[in-house]
């Protein structure tokens, strides 16, 4: 994310991540988790599932901030993320 | 030329468990419903605020008619029935007056509760019924063909109105409003974290508490009208939905493609018809 300036708290707060997974079969490839992810983590697979729908498939997997929007939105029941346990130090000047 | 396309690489099917899955028969899924349906977002958004709600999964019950929303009862995992068409408010009915402690959910269509169920949802609103009603509005029939439903805006084009709807569309929540509904809330199924909250607070509602869920019919609204598919639908409500809390329920009614108007519309106390009945309260208040 691009910042003005960096934030008075970047040192306090811990950005979530999360990792997506995607239970392909479910799919029926509406698309609402690629155009509504807030990150952009999903994209939508070339390749089809068992029933013929092209399934999101996670392009940017470092990204997902484990809003869960996703899991929320789907009508399928075929994602969620994960929230990963060892969240990496928080961003500063030095490593953005 | 390009060359051969190689054999694609075998994709990894590690077995999966959806967090909700517990909550619903996984043996069931993948759903019936289209692609791009919004009913699967209202059962999601139901189930995930049926666990913040920390009511115990056997202390609820779900009830469902007939239509595309009456397959609900069969995909979630609690006590669930799926009635005749229209008769899901009765059924619920003597559900909550044979088990007061139970958590009765009706989880239904437009069609079936506000056209052939009407009588019974209007019935059940005006006793002040402990139950919680959520009302999947698609403006359509959908399972049986794409009929005009007692919901088409004026104008919209179904199967059974090939040139236009011509009749006015019953304003639901104006409906539930009149018939005193103690806790009426609107939202589209693009509203999800507010959807969410909405659901977990008409189930924590004593009384009668109905929600009204906007959902996409890609199949055959969005086919019959050129609307696009479901995702333009959900488009659609992101431009033109506005939230106004505590608006005036006769002014929230749906032309065709117009204005959206969601939120939560009435959050009022009145004793319950098991409260009056056992004589617990003497007329108003809690």
């Amino acid at each position: 994310m691009k910042l003005w300036r960096t934030p008075l708290d970047a040192e306090k707060v811990r950005v979530p991540h999360g990792v997506v997974s995607v239970i392909i079969e479910r799919c029926k490839g509406c698309s609402f988790c690629v155009e509504y992810c807030p990150r952009d983590v999903l994209i939508i697979s070339r390749n089809f599932n068992k029933k013929g729908y092209h399934y999101p498939e996670v392009v940017s997997e470092g990204l997902c901030v484990d809003c869960n929007l996703c899991e929320d939105i789907c009508p399928e029941f075929a994602i969620y993320s994960d929230p990963v346990e060892n969240t990496p130090a928080p961003a500063t000047k030095e490593n953005t | 030329m390009s060359t051969a396309p190689a054999k694609a690489a075998p994709v990894e099917r590690k077995e999966l468990h959806h967090p909700k899955d517990t909550m619903l028969r996984e043996d069931r899924l993948p759903h019936i419903w289209c692609p791009t349906c919004g009913i699967g977002t209202a059962v999601s958004c139901f189930v995930e605020a049926l666990r913040e709600t920390n009511i115990p999964e056997e202390k609820v019950a779900v009830v469902s008619g007939i239509g595309c929303t009456g397959r609900v009862a069969g995909y979630v995992n609690l006590d669930s029935f799926h009635t005749t068409h229209g008769r899901a408010i009765p059924f619920a009915t003597g559900l909550a007056l044979a088990k007061p402690d139970m958590k009765v959910v009706v989880f239904s269509g437009d069609g079936d509760l506000v056209a052939i169920g009407g009588n019974h949802i209007i019935n059940a609103a005006r006793r002040n019924m402990n139950i919680t009603v959520i009302c999947i509005n698609n403006f359509i029939y959908g399972m049986t063909g794409g009929q005009c439903a007692s919901t088409t805006p004026q104008i919209a084009k179904t199967s059974t109105t090939p040139t236009g709807n011509t009749d006015y569309p019953f304003n639901v929540p104006y409906l539930m409003d009149a018939c005193g509904a103690t806790y009426i809330a609107r939202w589209t199924v693009l509203h999800i974290r507010r959807l969410k909250k909405a659901m977990g607070e008409a189930l924590n509602k004593k009384g009668f508490s109905f929600i009204e869920v906007i959902a996409p019919c890609a199949t055959l609204y969005a086919r019959r009208n050129r609307l696009g598919t479901g995702f333009d639908l959900m488009k659609f409500y992101h431009d033109n939905s506005e939230i106004q809390h505590g608006a005036d329920t006769k002014m929230v009614d749906i032309g065709f493609q117009e204005k959206i108007i969601c939120g939560k519309f009435v959050d009022i106390d009145k004793p319950t018809f098991l409260e009056r009945y056992r004589g617990e309260t003497n007329g108003g208040g809690k």
